[in-house]
């Protein structure tokens, strides 16, 4: 039974919760709600069987529990009550035929999926804190297996979702999708965080290991919910390509001795062909609708670099000409030094330092890929003292031991 | 209706002349801004603060009340103002701190009172 259960709970934990934050009005309520009706599903469906809507009999289940706990409280004064901005009478079962016949309201559960995504990735709140609510609520993660992803101890992301809570709650903070105005905004905050997850899981900033399967499935299961529910919206399907296509590359980052392997000299047999077929897919779905933005640039990037059957036959000049659209759509320092990058391949390692010089050195002095770009560039170009130099920073600011050691070998080769 | 205050900060060592054309700028902006909130009503209550050094931090211990010249808290940044709002909710007092910010020219801060 555990398996199953398992998967209705991976599938359904963070709709069912999605749900009944908006009818409770409360999210810790909510969690706990959904948790003791997973709790009581594991006792009753190994006898009974699982239902067949599972997910609206966790909701419902949640909701009458909390109901149960209100009316305890409620007896013991109304300020609980009045403090879960609830309507008691709303709530029972013949006024709220939405919950009972779930099957029939699709879309109002999508709506708060949506909302719920919107709430978590909220601007107010720190980029750190948005990503351990979206994982915590969304992805039905416990607090101690978010920290183990992301290597901090226990305490401090419970910590950070608890604050995080407390301060979508105490600003008041409403359970919308917001209006066509602030929508592209908002919504790039929502892209932004799950893309956040993504790269936390494909380069791990620090530890043993360069990649962190867990994360990367969750952004992509997040991705694919986000492009399910926002069809018409071409970025949301950006980024579900630009992770499938990044994704297809894990295996060739890695030698069989642990090294890591970079992307011109990787094994392209061992890139996921489905991922690329289903990415390039997407790509061509999105762009089709001609309304460009950040992640499908660099879909469109990725999938230029998964044509290229080798290295030395990607079309570095359409690269090129996509990363100067994203310069021009949306400014950054990491999209100049990658822009460089690319010009370095076409025209040269030359080239790619006049490129480089152009970007504002101070924006990128604690950025180890731009001080490894600038040591790979300059060795290339036979200036080696410099080369050592750029390669000696990269490594003091190198977290992840394997990237270090890369680097390392990279410098003693000189 | 929740209330928030949105206090406007700057470096601590301004001095306000009214008549240069900056603060007269700001005033002008400002003024309007509170126009806007009266309309809307979304007013509550709001103030230009004299500079800092103009402060008196009070302690009370034990029935005993003593006094210290200056702000409170030695930092750069001081509160140079501040307006105290209501609101729906958190998106619609960000998006009036936004004008508190454009108005001031400077950054603002946002934060829920209780109850």
């Amino acid at each position: 039974m555990t398996g199953p259960l398992d998967e209705v709970f991976r599938r359904e934990a963070g709709r069912c919760t999605a749900t009944l934050i908006r009818v409770l009005g409360d999210i810790d309520l909510a969690e706990d709600a959904v948790a003791e009706a997973f709790a009581i599903a594991a006792e009753q469906w190994p006898k009974t069987g699982i239902p067949p809507n599972p997910g609206g009999w966790i909701t419902t289940t949640a909701r009458n529990r909390a109901i149960d706990w209100l009316r305890r409280e409620s007896t013991r004064g109304e300020k609980h009550l009045a403090a879960h901005r609830l309507h008691l009478e709303s709530m029972e079962p013949d006024h709220n035929p939405e919950l009972d016949r779930l099957d029939d309201f699709v879309d109002v559960v999508a709506d708060d999926q949506l909302r719920l995504m919107f709430l978590c990735a909220h601007p107010a709140l720190a980029a750190d804190a948005q990503v351990g609510l979206i994982l915590r609520l969304l992805a039905g993660l416990s607090a101690g297996e978010i920290a183990t992803a992301f290597l901090v101890p226990d305490a401090t992301m419970a910590q950070r979702i608890v604050r995080a809570k407390r301060k979508l709650h105490d600003n008041h903070a409403s359970y919308r999708i917001p209006g066509a105005a602030e929508l592209p905004d908002r919504l790039h905050a929502v892209l932004a965080a799950i893309y956040l997850i993504f790269t936390e899981g494909h380069t791990a900033t620090s530890g043993q290991t360069l990649t962190r399967t867990g994360l990367s499935a969750e952004a992509i299961r997040l991705g694919r919910t986000l492009a399910g529910l926002m069809p018409d919206e071409p970025e949301a399907i950006g980024l579900l390509a630009l992770m499938l296509l990044s994704e297809s590359r894990r295996a060739a980052r890695i030698a069989a001795d642990g090294t890591m392997v970079r992307l011109a000299d990787q094994d392209r047999n061992r890139w996921d062909r489905t991922l690329i077929s289903e990415g390039h897919e997407l790509v061509r779905a999105c762009l089709r609708r001609n309304q460009p933005g950040p992640f499908q640039i660099q879909a469109a990037i990725a999938a230029v670099h998964a044509d290229a059957p080798t290295a030395e036959s990607t079309d570095w000049p359409q690269i090129i000409a996509l990363y100067d659209q994203l310069c021009a759509l949306r400014p950054s320092p990491v999209a100049a030094l990658n822009r460089s990058v690319a010009i370095a391949e076409l025209h040269g390692p030359i080239a790619g330092l006049d490129a480089l010089a152009e970007i504002d050195p101070a924006a990128l002095e604690n950025y180890q890929p731009y001080h490894a770009a600038r040591a790979d560039l300059l060795a290339r170009a036979g200036r080696h003292h410099e080369a050592v130099a750029a390669y000696d920073r990269a490594i003091e600011l190198a977290t992840n031991t394997i990237e270090r050691d890369f680097l390392i070998r990279q410098r003693a080769a000189l | 209706m929740p209330k928030y205050l949105i206090s406007a900060w700057h470096d601590d060592n301004y001095e306000l002349d009214f008549s240069a054309p900056d603060a007269q700028r700001r005033v002008a902006r400002v003024g309007a801004f509170n126009e806007e909130l009266h309309q809307a009503g979304a007013w509550v209550f709001a103030a230009g603060l004299h500079p800092a050094s103009s402060a008196t931090v009070v302690r009370s211990s034990g029935g005993e009340v003593s006094m210290t010249d200056g702000p409170y808290a030695e930092t750069k940044e001081q509160m140079g103002g501040f307006w105290v709002i209501e609101a729906p909710d958190l998106d619609a007092a960000l998006a009036w701190a936004g004008k508190a910010a454009a108005a001031s020219e400077g950054p603002v801060e946002v934060r829920p009172a209780e109850g």
